[in-house]
């Protein structure tokens, strides 16, 4: 495996972290993440924040793999 | 090692009487010719049959106490074992008689998906809920035909992939091998669940008390591991199992700490799974089962034969478990003694 650091955001999943990287609070502590691959959460919903427990399951969270463009489009003017 | 079990029929008593002896040679495969397989109408609660699977099988893991290593490639034993799995597979052919339309490389995570959301949430809800102590002692050693060696089954894939899925697949079980640290593998943690709940952790310890249904889940991997023409349905399996493990061990965890047990020897196991298996199902359904079939199309639909064979053995067992505790009775073949109630 290559130094690069990969991030994969997996369809209505978590992003995924693979390669050499640091999970840190927002006072630069480390969080401690266990394992070499983590999955962090995308739909808000783990009990287990910043990682990925499966929730987004139960809460039927939806959100493409790829980039998603949901911006509104400007309203013609009256 | 386990010690040679208890023989539940004539099947098993013919076959664990041959392995008390020594194996035939390898130009005997003639030597079980007269022992009969049945053919029951559910091969997957016949005690006989389930049992006689398992310790053929066993031969190939860590083997069985006192028996000739020699029968585990002994010609007379695989045609024995062949029988007995023709008739598992045909029963798996009639629980699973057609998997619908095979998925491309880019939606067998859906697919997937769509059979894990069928996913009956019974017993990890009862024990979440309702178990008692002595109710997880059983589920424990229910599961520890399987858990105590844990990812075992779905390694024998390896050899059989290349490229992209088999990277998958060895980056999943690195992590339920312990990511190198003996003291994190799965196994290792189950068998320290079983130990804090006071029950005995040695390989095989409870095999005579687990009935055919929880077998019948090993054999499923064993069968599917063993044969290279069934590796799309193994690697459909674990795509499955990982896609349906970690609210389940979420519950089991919940339900140890209403239990008052939250320490870490207890819940370690189920926390790690929730954990890990939230990494694992990601790889195994996107990356190993995608993979596959972007490698070959033709697997897809075994990878979807696996997964649902899997959801029907395991619904079953479920189903068989959580009625005999509804009933207030043990879900064991012999019950284990109750714990002592602390004072």
């Amino acid at each position: 495996m290559s130094d690069e650091t990969r991030i994969t955001a997996y369809r209505d999943g978590p992003l995924v972290v693979r390669g050499p990287f640091r999970l840190e609070d927002q006072d630069g502590g480390e969080i401690d993440p266990g394992r070499e691959v983590v999955a962090l959460c995308r739909c808000g919903r783990s009990r287990i924040r910043p990682f990925c427990d499966g929730s987004h399951k139960l809460v039927r969270f939806s959100a493409p793999s790829t980039r998603e463009d949901r911006r509104i489009a400007a309203r013609p003017a009256d | 090692m386990p010690v040679l079990p208890v023989s539940r029929g004539p099947l098993s008593a013919a076959l664990l009487a041959a392995l008390s002896g020594p194996a035939p040679g390898l130009d005997d495969a003639e030597a079980l010719r007269d022992v009969a397989v049945p053919s029951p109408a559910d091969p997957f609660a016949d005690e006989d049959l389930q049992l006689a699977l398992y310790c053929a099988y066993e031969l190939h893991y860590r083997g069985l106490d006192g028996v000739d290593a020699a029968w585990e490639w002994s010609p007379a034993l695989l045609a024995l074992r062949g029988r007995m799995e023709a008739v598992f597979e045909a029963g798996l052919r009639a629980l699973v008689p057609d998997v619908g339309p095979a998925p491309s490389a880019e939606d067998v995570d859906l697919a997937i998906r769509e059979i894990a959301a069928e996913d009956a949430p019974g017993l990890s809800q009862y024990l979440q809920r309702s178990a008692t102590i002595d109710q997880y002692r059983e589920v424990l050693v229910q599961r520890s035909a399987y858990q105590l060696k844990e990812a075992d089954p779905h390694s024998w894939a390896m050899p059989r992939l290349y490229g992209a899925p088999k990277a998958a697949l060895v980056e999943i079980q690195a992590d339920e091998y312990g990511g190198g640290r003996p003291e994190r593998m799965h196994a290792r943690l189950f068998a320290d669940t079983m130990e804090a709940l006071g029950l005995d952790s040695d390989y095989g310890a409870y095999l005579d008390r687990i009935p055919a249904r929880a077998l019948s889940t090993v054999n499923l991997m064993s069968f599917f591991g063993l044969h290279r023409r069934w590796r799309g349905a193994i690697i459909g399996h674990l795509a499955l199992f990982e896609s349906t493990s970690s609210i389940p061990n979420g519950r089991y965890a919940a339900g140890l700490r209403r239990l008052g047990r939250d320490d870490e020897a207890a819940v370690a196991f189920f926390d790690e799974h929730v954990e890990a298996d939230a990494v694992h199902e990601n790889l195994a359904t996107v990356d190993m089962a995608g993979g596959l079939i972007r490698q070959d199309p033709s697997l897809a639909g075994d990878v979807l034969f696996g997964a649902r064979c899997l959801a029907e053995l395991e619904g079953a067992w479920t189903g068989e478990v959580l009625a005999a505790f509804e009933a207030g009775r043990s879900s064991l073949l012999h019950p284990l003694e109750r714990t002592p109630v602390a004072a």
